[in-house]
């Protein structure tokens, strides 16, 4: 029998402490919904984070949840998700946590390809800590650690996992409630790493950073929707692609409808043209979001657990067989 | 050998002690663990050290290239790898230049003396051949052209030189055997499983072992043949061990008797990767082996196997440990079982990376941010890491914690016999209480232990949070009210304490009370155990005992320390037991303290007994 559960279902009914306005409300919402529509219940979720205003999100859902410390969400998750494959097992993470103390992590998982979904929360910022700069924040803002305007090259979050050859790469806006849920939905359902970054609002801290992205009179000029298999196309009017000239990517304009054919269709199997996408950024071209990779790959779990039946040496062994190894001796 | 060299006498011996040592490159490691299994089958009691660089292969010939191996092998006397070797096997000049200043003169040196060539006698610092310029005059030497001899011997095998010449150590080895009466046959079942892979090797190191067996059988350069007395052991099924595999199949049988997988994540270090490798080769029996990016995963993704409700452990040695107490505080405050196999080498920092010490015992005690308590046991033989590895387990399990144990690199190399114990001698594992799901709540402890329940990822009806933030007693909930973290930080504490109610009465080794007490922790037990029967024979009262629990101390043991005059603690650090002693009991005890990257020996103990004894 199917199982029904309603996104209600997995709310813990705790208090939410993040401060009114975040964007971690939304996501959140989304994430109880997706949880819900997988038909897998509870008990089959473990939902791992690490430090910083995102990371609180374990104690908000319904489910089994382990919020961890700074940056080692991803090692802890890994050990939860080898010792268990049959758990949905997500890790909650923020541009600090995830990509800065927890990069390595971030990186290893990713290469071994182990199935965690990964959510990284990017609002540019350290929130929790009260406002340093972080390292997706784009050169020159003012924080309280860069009060000069930071000269950090920032990570681009999406970019990093395409270069790392993630199998499931993806982002997403935190007001996006349509395009987001969507890309998660894929996401629990994708076999293998998945990494999808949400633009999140911070209010105290970050609150202006992603306004050009949802002003609803300005956003769609501004912002790609890449879906696979159709043509890169963008502007309130629907008259604007992308072209790519050898790997050179250009804007060209037609009216509304008119399509020309050298506009590119995107092809989210194509890792090559992921790594284009992901690093496209205002202002000479549109931000994308979307799915920008989908490849399939055996897991971590997978490869570990067949080449461990394979190799069944001592397989079955009773535990005194097993202590007393092919050199034993006997004394009467 | 049908005894063709009548006049040969066999003397007996009690125990003997053996050094193998040559270049990184000849298979010292390999001839010196055959030789050692042998002993064995043969029914003796040993014990081993493999002593190798640091470098995987230093220059060829250099002083910093020696490899050695010493075994010590005979009767029950035998608790360590003996101080000195009776009888010094070198095949090069730099392994004898290394290892003369530890030889007693009159003590045996058995030679390949093909090697020592002008070139590799100025890599190893000498002018002249000490095999004949007379240095050496002190010692029995016996040189054997071991090199042209083996080529002699397998000159019609079809091996190429360069194969052929590294069959020699397997020469050496034939003449070892034919000197202490081993029998052949196990050993050359052990090479034709080890080698029988590549055509022709398997069969050329066994002609070699065995041409070197008849040289030695018919030539006159040896006048006496050796017997040890064999060991009067507790009958029953052996294997021979490192304190590494040991480790490791404590762990197996520890999940085994949980019936739960074992997750070991781990980080390769030396000298701890053996319990890896040693794992690895047993993933089809329910162990889960995860070589993580480095030792800060190693041991969150332990943790989070610990949450996803397996038998969870890691290991390490001390700069590992460091990386790792982060994450052991997480383990702490989320009252998960796990245990972390540290195999202490010398320190600080990268320190003296393949040599022993026993220097992370406060690290191991203290070394945490915040009130963060666990236990501490350390294993006190090679065989004993299996002991005190399961009681590891079957603690962290009962008592919802994190568990060290302490090892170190002379233990975790050296090697024993182990009993094979049989399923019903081994101890019985609980876990906390589960209640049902209505009633259960995430930190509602057991009354006696304090331990909470172990609900994991997969129980329906039992879905919770847990994390590093300070939990609410009972419910588990995120609290900071100052009262509770109060309450939380002293329930800690005693949960930790209450491990003393586990701790058997210490074993005191002489005299209840009295002058003198020698108390050691560690892989010093060897060492003092022969110290303390030189020091009976020698007419002198004292007494010993050795502690495998060092946090929480024995509850018994501040009696013990009051009812002697003083208290001697050879350790392998500057005074850490002592400092622990000082602080729990007032005490004041005498340190014999040694940090050489080298395990004090039965002598040095002897002589700081007398000593404090003033005899």
């Amino acid at each position: 029998m199917e199982l029904k559960l309603t996104a209600k279902d997995f709310s813990s009914n705790l208090p939410v402490k993040w401060c009114p306005g975040c964007g971690d409300f939304a996501i959140l919402n989304m994430m109880q919904k997706v949880f819900a529509g997988m038909g897998l219940p509870h008990e089959k979720y473990a939902v791992i984070s690490g430090i910083g205003c995102s990371s609180r999100f374990p104690y908000y859902v319904n489910t089994y949840g382990f919020h961890s410390i700074h940056g080692r969400a991803a090692a802890v998750a890994s050990g939860v998700k080898l010792a268990n494959p049959d758990l949905a097992v997500w890790v909650i993470t923020g541009d600090g946590d995830g990509l800065s103390i927890g990069g390595n992590h971030m990186m290893h998982a990713i290469r071994r390809n182990i199935g965690l979904k990964i959510v990284l929360f990017n609002n540019r910022i350290y929130a929790l800590t009260k406002g340093q700069a972080s390292p997706t924040t784009q050169p020159g803002t003012k924080t309280k650690s860069t009060p000069a305007g930071s000269i950090d090259y920032p990570f681009n979050p999406a970019r990093f996992a395409v270069g790392l050859d993630c199998t499931f790469v993806a982002r997403g806006l935190d007001n996006d409630i349509a395009g987001t849920t969507a890309i998660l939905e894929r996401a629990a359902r994708h076999n293998g790493t998945t990494f999808v970054e949400i633009f999140q609002k911070c209010v105290p801290f970050s609150d202006k950073e992603f306004d050009p992205l949802k002003d609803p009179a300005t956003r769609e000029d501004v912002l790609l929707r890449v879906e696979h298999g159709k043509p890169l196309v963008f502007g309130t009017k629907k008259d604007k692609g992308i072209v790519f000239r050898g790997f050179r990517p250009e804007v060209v304009s037609f009216e509304p409808g008119q399509t020309p054919p050298e506009v590119a269709v995107y092809d989210e199997t194509n890792a090559e043209m992921a790594y284009l996408i992901s690093g496209f950024s205002q202002p000479l071209l549109p931000v994308p979001v979307g799915v920008f990779r989908s490849t399939d790959k055996p897991s971590f779990e997978q490869l570990y657990y067949d080449q461990v039946r394979n190799v069944g040496d001592t397989k079955g062994h009773e535990l005194e067989t097993l202590l007393a190894g092919p050199d034993a001796w006997e004394i009467k | 050998m049908d005894g063709r060299n009548k006049t040969v006498d066999v003397r007996e011996l009690s125990s003997v002690t053996v050094r193998f040592a040559g270049d990184s490159g000849d298979g010292i490691q390999l001839v010196g663990s055959q030789f050692a299994n042998a002993t064995a089958v043969a029914g003796n009691d040993l014990s081993t050290l493999p002593d190798y660089p640091a470098e995987i292969r230093a220059p060829a010939g250099s002083l910093a290239g020696v490899s050695g191996f010493q075994i010590s092998f005979g009767d029950d006397s035998v608790m360590t790898p003996g101080n000195k070797p009776n009888v010094l096997v070198v095949l090069n000049p730099a392994a004898l230049a290394v290892n003369l200043a530890n030889l007693d003169k009159g003590s045996v040196i058995i030679a390949n003396s093909d090697a020592f060539a002008q070139a590799a006698l100025d890599k190893a610092g000498y002018k002249t051949n000490p095999l004949e310029d007379g240095s050496l005059d002190n010692y029995r030497v016996i040189a054997v052209p071991a090199t042209a001899l083996t080529e002699n011997a397998l000159r019609d095998s079809g091996l190429q030189k360069p194969q052929v010449l590294k069959c020699k150590n397997f020469y050496m080895l034939g003449i070892m055997f034919w000197m202490y009466g081993l029998p052949l046959g196990p050993t050359k079942e052990r090479i034709n499983a080890k080698f029988g892979k590549i055509p022709g090797l398997a069969e050329a190191n066994v002609r070699a072992l065995e041409a070197g067996y008849d040289y030695a059988e018919t030539t006159e350069l040896f006048d006496a043949r050796f017997q040890t007395r064999k060991s009067a052991v507790a009958p029953g099924k052996y294997r021979n061990l490192t304190g590494n595999e040991a480790a490791a199949y404590a762990l197996i049988t520890a999940a085994k008797l949980l019936k739960k997988k074992l997750f070991y994540g781990s980080y390769p270090i030396t000298p701890a990767s053996e319990i890896l490798h040693t794992l690895s080769k047993h993933r089809a029996n329910d162990v889960v082996v995860f070589q993580a990016e480095d030792e800060i995963a190693a041991m969150c993704a332990t943790v989070g196997a610990a949450f996803a409700g397996e038998l969870a452990a890691t290991g390490t040695s001390g700069p590992g440990l460091s990386l790792k107490i982060e994450a052991i505080g997480l383990g702490v405050i989320t009252e998960l079982p796990m245990v972390i196999v540290n195999v202490q080498r010398g320190g600080p920092s990268t320190g003296l990376p393949t040599k022993t010490e026993q220097s992370d015992l406060l690290q191991a005690v203290f070394g945490r941010h915040g009130e963060s308590p666990l236990a501490v046991l350390a294993a006190s033989s090679p065989a004993d890491c299996f002991t005190t590895t399961l009681e590891a387990a079957r603690l962290a399990v009962k008592y919802m914690t994190p568990v060290i144990v302490l090892s170190n690199s002379y233990l975790s190399n050296g090697s024993e016999p182990f009993r094979i114990p049989k399923l019903s001698e081994l101890p019985k594992f609980d876990l906390p209480p589960l209640p049902a799901p209505e009633v259960f709540k995430p930190y509602q402890r057991d009354p006696v232990t304090l331990a909470r329940p172990w609900a994991w990822p997969g129980l329906k009806g039992y879905e919770h949070r847990i994390g590093g933030l300070e939990k609410a007693e009972g419910t588990g909930a995120i609290s900071y009210d100052p009262e509770n973290h109060q309450k939380m930080t002293d329930i800690r504490a005693a949960k930790i304490a209450g491990i003393a109610r586990e701790i058997p009465p210490t074993r005191l080794n002489g005299p209840e009370a009295g002058e003198l007490l020698v108390l050691g922790w560690g892989s010093t037990y060897g060492a003092i155990t022969e110290a303390m029967g030189e020091a009976r024979k020698a007419g002198l009262t004292v007494s010993s005992a050795h502690i495998r629990n060092l946090w929480p101390l024995p509850p018994d043991l501040g009696a013990i320390l009051k009812r002697f005059r003083r208290v001697l603690v050879p350790e392998e650090n500057t005074g850490q037991l002592r400092l622990l002693l000082r602080s729990e009991y007032l005490a004041e005890p005498i340190g014999l303290n040694k940090v050489q990257g080298q395990p004090l020996n039965s002598d040095e103990i002897l002589a700081k007994i007398r000593e404090v004894l003033g005899k």
